[in-house]
């Protein structure tokens, strides 16, 4: 790989340990990939943040470090909401553990908004072909493909390696020809609401790590593609997909057809809505914000919830500047009883433990439910979610009572 | 003796020399080794209750959870990680962990290892220059934990 003479004497230890330590990781890594060069990123956000993920070990690195960011970088969701993590009975220890994380990324220069929507933020825009170093993979997944930047799905130590020098190895998804589709994908039937999470859940155990191209008979909007994309890099391992005439290389590229093709049906679909029946349990914890709600998404649940009053334990999760954003949504949606958390999400906070049945509206929580936080996972759009909190069955099943 | 000198890739930078302990499976540092004691705790492990630490460590590649990068750097700090590394190929988990673990690291060796070293080899592993030497020839067994 080449290095300008600057790199080398990086690379050399003339501008101190951290930073050799930084440019090794992504030489090393862009030896493994056969990256020609570095190239400049324009922003950075960093995975290896919830203490229940990292643990003492990520917590010990990450302390050892110095130095200064030379990009924009923000952070993954953290364990616990940082301002009112006693809400969701989070313990004292692992909020300690979790406030010493955040610490030792702040003293590094990083703004730390921890969220896996920061192409939702002010003051950190990314626009088509803007080279990245991000590493949440529902981020990284809209992106690639939904704004039409260039990021490959970066480990927590290389996207902080990224941020600390300004820039990344020049592999994967920075180059043009392997942003190609390569697997063609058909959708049969007209799409709403959750059907675009639960597609992307099962697309993406089909796809794997490969670019899609999809199909569809709908135009889906920004959050169905973040849906869609969020859950395909969780069942799957996919960072870019493409949806014809929608999407922004797909709209400007003329991409040929790939010669493999994989229809999509109804009934596929049907398969993941059907986990409720199949778990044969009620769920205890109704949770949406998987990834975090978006403004539109937060006055939808609004909407919903307005003048009624939650039974079950509801948490919606969104970024904290949009929860500033919109103060009213918050004071409608909580009012109902739910709560809105910030800088956290169901699946890396380890409060979704303590419940054997959680309820979502999200194909990438659904994936990741099971495995990361014990309990079973049942999928609804957010129009079932909310019935389920208020107490439908109840009404339904258990008549006046 | 005849000396052997192998060239690889570099990974990782930096110069170490241990005994030999081949591994057949890949490794998944988060879950297969205990970050106290360089332990192997993974069951059906090919090293299961063996110690990494201050070895050669030869594995295919790594394997797992990216948290595993992070728990090689905890063996470091806990004494317990191996003295060096040499893989057939690396994968970006083994590789930024022994980075940021000062860990030497090489791989893609010019010769397959498993064909040439056994287990207790002493063996000189040089990332900065992307080498590697064998410098006393060990009886093969594994000693006991």
């Amino acid at each position: 790989m080449y290095l300008t003479k600057e790199e080398e004497q990086i690379l050399n230890g003339e501008a101190g340990e951290t930073l050799r330590q930084a440019i090794e990781i992504l030489v090393a890594l862009g030896d493994i990939y056969g990256a020609d060069r570095l190239i400049p990123i324009k922003s950075a956000q960093i995975a290896g943040v919830s203490y229940k993920t990292i643990g003492d070990a990520g917590l010990e690195w990450i302390s050892d470090l110095q130095g200064k960011v030379k990009v924009p970088a923000i952070l993954n969701p953290a364990g616990m909401d940082l301002e009112d993590w006693e809400r969701l009975r989070i313990s004292p220890d692992f909020a300690e553990k979790q406030k010493l994380i955040i610490q030792a990324y702040e003293k590094l220069g990083i703004h730390c908004e921890c969220t896996c929507t920061p192409y939702t933020l002010e003051g950190f825009d990314v626009s088509y072909g803007d080279h990245l170093a991000w590493s949440e993979s529902s981020a990284v997944s809209y992106a690639n493909s939904v704004i039409g930047a260039r990021t490959n799905r970066e480990g927590g130590p290389s996207a902080l390696s990224a941020a600390l020098l300004g820039k990344t190895a020049n592999y994967g998804f920075h180059l043009d020809e392997n942003r190609v589709p390569e697997v063609s994908i058909d959708v049969g039937c007209s799409l709403q609401k959750s059907d675009y999470g639960a597609l992307g859940y099962v697309a993406g155990k089909l796809v794997g790590s490969r670019v899609p191209i999809y199909h569809l008979k709908d135009i889906p909007e920004a959050d169905e593609l973040k849906a869609l994309g969020a859950a395909m890099a969780a069942s799957g391992a996919v960072a870019l997909y493409h949806v014809d005439g929608v999407t922004p290389e797909a709209r400007r590229l003329d991409f040929e057809e790939p010669a493999e093709k994989i229809t999509i049906d109804r009934s596929q679909l049907e398969e993941v809505y059907e986990s409720r029946k199949k778990v044969g349990k009620e769920p205890e914890l109704i949770t949406i914000g998987c990834p975090h709600c978006s403004a539109a998404e937060l006055k939808k649940a609004a909407e919903l919830l307005k003048g009624k009053t939650v039974s079950k334990e509801f948490w919606v999760f969104t970024s904290r500047e949009l929860a500033k954003h919109y103060p009213e949504y918050i004071r409608i949606i909580e009012k109902s009883g739910a709560k809105v958390v910030c800088d956290t999400c169901m699946v890396v906070s380890p409060a979704t433990n303590s419940y054997s049945c959680v309820m979502v509206n999200s194909g990438k929580a659904f994936a990741y439910v099971p495995g990361m936080c014990g309990a079973e996972a049942v999928y609804g759009d957010m129009e079932a979610c909310v019935e389920e909190a208020v107490g439908r069955t109840a009404k339904k099943e258990g008549g006046s009572h | 003796m005849v000396p052997i000198k192998l060239k690889g890739r570099t990974i990782s930078r930096g110069c170490a020399e241990g005994e030999v302990l081949l591994s057949g499976d890949p490794i998944s540092f988060l879950g297969s080794v205990d970050p106290k004691t360089g332990i192997v705790v993974e069951e059906k492990h090919a090293l299961v209750g063996k110690s990494i630490k201050g070895k050669v460590l030869i594995f295919p590649h790594g394997k797992g959870s990216t948290v595993g990068s992070y728990v090689m750097y905890q063996l470091k700090k806990n004494g317990a990680a191996p003295a060096a590394i040499i893989n057939l190929e690396t994968e970006p988990i083994v590789a930024v962990g022994a980075i940021i673990s000062e860990i030497p690291l090489v791989d893609m060796l010019e010769r397959n290892p498993y064909e040439v070293l056994k287990n207790g080899d002493l063996v000189l592993v040089n990332g900065s220059e992307g080498y590697i030497e064998l410098i006393k020839q060990g009886t093969g067994k594994i000693e006991k934990q």
